[in-house]
C-alpha cells in the first residue's frame, strides 16, 4: 500500500499517484470499501453471449461508429441568427478522450452554408502585389512538399456564453465549449506558393477569399502566411470534409477560427486590411472604454476540464474520479495546467499528456478523491510564454458587459451532493 | 559488381545535387489579370475597386423592401438576421439615456452603424454576398443603391443622397473613431 497523500485541498491527489509503475494502490484512508467487500456474492453465472454463437457480419468500405455510439453527434445551436443561415456546430468535446476529434465531430461555423465545389475546376489564385499572378488546380498543388501539422482551431465566440451572460447558464461542456477542435492537417507551405508568385516589397497583407456563395474574405497579415500556414488538403489522414472547407482550406495554426478560410480560392496580396464583414463586426471586441479592438487573431490560453463537466452526473456520489480536461494556446505549447477542487482555494498541478505540440490540444488529469460535499472544480493553464488564464472578473475587466469573443478566462464546474454538475461563475 | 558500378554513379551524382541550391518549385500557372476580372471583388476603405456606376437612398429603399426586409427587418433594427442599423450594444455608464437606449435596442447586437468602422464593407459584402438567398444577382447600381439606403437607416447620410466610387469613401461611419488595432502582436507581449 503506498501512501497517497493530497496536494491540495478538496481531495486532489498527485497527478503521477496512478501512473506509476509496479506500486499497488489502496483508497483505504479515503473511503471505506470493506463493508462492501464483505457483503456475500450471490451474482449470476455469466452465459455465452448470442454474438459468440454465430458468424460475424460483413465489413463496410467505409467504416462508421458503432450503431450504439451514433448518438454522438455536434449539436446545432438554435436561435437568432441561425435561422438565417449562420450555422454553429459544436464538438462533443467531453466525448473526446484524445487530442484529435474526428473529422464528421469537426466544429463548424457557416455564414453561407457549404457550397458544392467541383474539385476539377477548382482553383487557388495569387495575385495583386505579385510579380506573377498564379493558379494552381488541385493536381498542381499535390506536386509540392506536403507538410502535416496537429493544431486546434477554435471559433473567436467560444464560450462566449459565460462571457456575455450575467449569471451561469445550466449548459454542458459541448454547448458551452463545442466551437474548438483538434486535427491533424496536411497541406502546402504558403510560402512556397508566395515565393513562387514573388512577392512586392510594399506587400503587407492577404486578402483570403472562399468559393463559398458569400464569398467569405478576411484581412490576413502577410508575416503570418510566411511562417506557419498551409494550404490545407487533407485532415486526419484524408480529404478535407466538405463543412471543413473540401477541397482546400487556409490554415493559420492559432488563429481565430474565422481567419482558417474553408473552400479557399483566392489570395489578394496588398498593402493594407480591407476591412471585411467580419473583421469588422461579428468578429471584433468592444472594450471597458469603448475602443473596438480589431484585428486580434491569436486564441488566448485556455483549458478546460472535460470530465467531469456541466450537465454530467457522477455514478456515486463520493469516491474516486479522475478529473480530466483539454488546455491549448495560439501563441505556443502548453507548459502546465493546475487544477482546484476547492474553488481555487488551493491548486495542484496536472499529469500533461504528452506529446505536448505547439497550438495543438493537450490532456491533462490528475485524480480526485472525491468526499462527497458540493465541489467547485477549476483549471489554469499556462502557455510556454509565461501567458496564464485569467479570472472570470479579472477577463471582465476588459471589456465591455456584451462584448463575447475570444473568452479564455477559467472555466468552474460545481459537482453538487447528488454528483450533477452544473457550470458555475466563482 | 554491376550493382556496385550503379551505386557509385548515383553516390557521384548525388553529391553535387545535395551542395547545389534546392531546386526552384514552380507548378503554378501563369494567371492572366483579366482572368480575374469578375473574381477580382475586394473593394477597400479608400475605395479602391469601387466600380462605376451609382445609386440612389430612394432607388435602395424599395429594393431593400423588396428582397432585403424579409430578414433584416422593415427598419433594419427587427432581425431575425444581423442588425443593419442603431447602436453596437454599448452604451457607458455615464450615458444619461442609458435606459431609453437599451430599450430602443434590446437585443444589444452588433450593427453596421454602430460597430463599422467604413462604408466601402457594406459595398463590398451586399455585392458578394446578398442578398443570402440568391448571393452575386445584384447588379453594382442596386448595391450603390442599397449602400445609400443602410447608411441612410444609420443617418449617416440624407435623403436625397446618391453614391458612386467618389462619394461612398467620404462617408464617415462612427465606428471609425473607435478603432483599434491588436496587430502587430508578438507572442512575448
Amino acid at each position: 500500500m503506498t501512501d497517497l497523500k493530497q496536494v491540495a485541498g478538496g481531495g486532489l491527489l498527485d497527478r503521477r499517484a496512478f501512473l506509476r509503475s509496479g506500486i499497488g494502490l489502496s483508497l483505504a484512508g479515503f473511503a471505506d470499501t470493506s463493508a462492501a467487500q464483505a457483503l456475500p456474492v450471490v451474482a449470476p453465472a455469466y452465459d455465452i453471449p448470442a454474438w459468440m454463437r454465430m458468424p460475424g457480419g460483413a465489413d463496410l468500405a467505409y467504416g462508421l461508429p458503432a450503431a450504439q455510439e451514433q448518438a454522438l453527434q455536434r449539436q446545432q445551436h438554435a436561435g437568432p441568427p441561425e435561422d438565417s443561415g449562420f450555422a454553429v456546430w459544436r464538438t462533443p468535446l467531453a466525448s473526446q478522450p484524445g487530442v484529435i476529434t474526428p473529422s464528421g465531430l469537426h466544429f463548424a461555423v457557416h455564414h453561407n452554408g457549404i457550397p458544392d465545389i467541383d474539385p476539377q475546376q477548382h482553383r487557388l489564385m495569387i495575385h495583386g502585389l505579385v510579380e506573377r499572378p498564379l493558379s494552381f488546380d488541385l493536381e498542381q498543388l499535390a506536386r509540392y512538399p506536403l507538410v502535416s501539422q496537429i493544431r486546434f482551431i477554435e471559433c473567436s465566440g467560444n464560450t462566449a456564453a459565460n462571457a456575455a451572460s450575467p449569471w451561469a447558464r445550466d449548459e454542458s461542456c459541448q454547448q458551452l465549449f463545442g466551437e474548438i477542435s483538434g486535427s491533424e492537417w496536411a497541406g502546402v507551405p504558403l510560402k512556397l506558393l508566395l515565393r513562387e508568385a514573388g512577392i512586392k516589397p510594399a506587400a503587407k497583407w492577404v486578402i483570403a477569399e472562399g468559393a463559398d456563395g458569400g464569398s467569405h474574405s478576411r484581412s490576413v497579415p502577410l508575416e503570418k502566411l510566411l511562417d506557419d500556414a498551409i494550404v490545407a488538403l487533407y485532415q486526419n489522414g484524408e480529404r478535407l470534409r466538405p463543412s471543413q472547407g473540401y477541397p482546400m482550406r487556409l490554415l493559420l495554426p492559432g488563429w481565430e477560427g474565422n481567419v482558417n478560410v474553408k473552400w479557399l480560392h483566392r489570395l489578394e496580396v496588398c498593402d493594407a486590411p480591407a476591412y471585411t464583414k467580419d473583421e469588422s463586426g461579428l468578429y471584433s471586441e468592444v472594450l471597458a472604454n469603448g475602443e473596438i479592438e480589431r484585428f486580434s487573431f491569436f486564441m488566448d490560453v485556455k483549458s478546460v476540464i472535460t470530465h467531469p463537466s456541466g450537465q454530467q452526473i457522477l455514478p456515486e456520489a463520493l469516491g474516486y474520479y479522475e478529473i480530466a480536461g483539454l488546455a491549448w494556446s495560439g501563441y505556443g505549447r502548453i507548459t502546465r495546467v493546475e487544477v482546484s477542487a476547492d474553488g481555487g482555494l488551493s491548486w495542484a498541478d496536472a499529469h500533461l499528456h504528452g506529446p505536448v505540440l505547439d497550438k495543438a490540444l493537450t490532456r491533462f488529469s490528475i485524480p480526485w478523491q472525491w468526499d462527497g460535499r458540493s465541489s467547485v472544480l477549476l483549471s489554469r493553464a499556462t502557455d510556454e510564454f509565461g501567458r496564464v488564464q485569467p479570472t472570470r472578473a479579472h477577463w471582465k475587466r476588459r471589456y465591455a458587459d456584451h462584448s463575447f469573443n475570444h473568452y479564455n478566462a477559467q472555466q468552474a464546474w460545481r459537482v453538487a451532493r447528488n454528483g450533477r454538475v452544473e457550470n458555475v461563475y466563482v | 559488381m554491376y550493382k556496385c558500378v550503379q551505386r557509385a554513379i548515383l553516390l557521384a551524382l548525388a553529391i553535387p545535387l545535395s551542395r547545389a541550391e534546392l531546386p526552384v518549385l514552380a507548378f503554378g500557372q501563369p494567371l492572366n489579370p483579366a482572368q480575374l476580372k469578375a473574381l477580382d471583388i475586394t473593394v477597400f476603405p479608400d475605395g479602391r475597386n469601387l466600380p462605376d456606376g451609382r445609386g440612389s437612398v430612394r432607388a435602395g429603399r424599395s429594393l431593400y423592401a423588396g428582397r432585403c426586409a424579409m430578414c433584416h427587418g422593415a427598419s433594419g433594427v427587427e432581425g431575425p438576421s444581423a442588425r443593419l442599423a442603431g447602436s453596437d450594444g454599448f452604451f457607458g455608464w455615464s450615458d444619461p439615456l442609458r435606459p431609453l437606449r437599451i430599450l430602443q435596442y434590446p437585443r444589444l447586437m452588433l450593427s453596421v452603424g454602430g460597430q463599422w468602422p467604413y462604408a466601402s464593407t457594406i459595398f463590398d459584402y451586399v455585392r458578394r454576398a446578398m442578398p443570402h438567398y440568391a448571393p452575386k444577382s445584384l447588379s453594382d447600381e442596386e448595391v450603390y443603391a442599397l449602400t445609400a439606403y443602410i447608411l441612410h437607416l444609420n443617418r449617416l447620410v440624407e435623403e436625397d443622397t446618391e453614391l458612386d466610387r467618389h462619394s461612398l469613401p467620404r462617408v464617415v461611419l462612427p465606428g471609425r473613431a473607435r478603432e483599434v488595432s491588436a496587430w502587430p502582436e508578438k507572442p512575448a507581449d
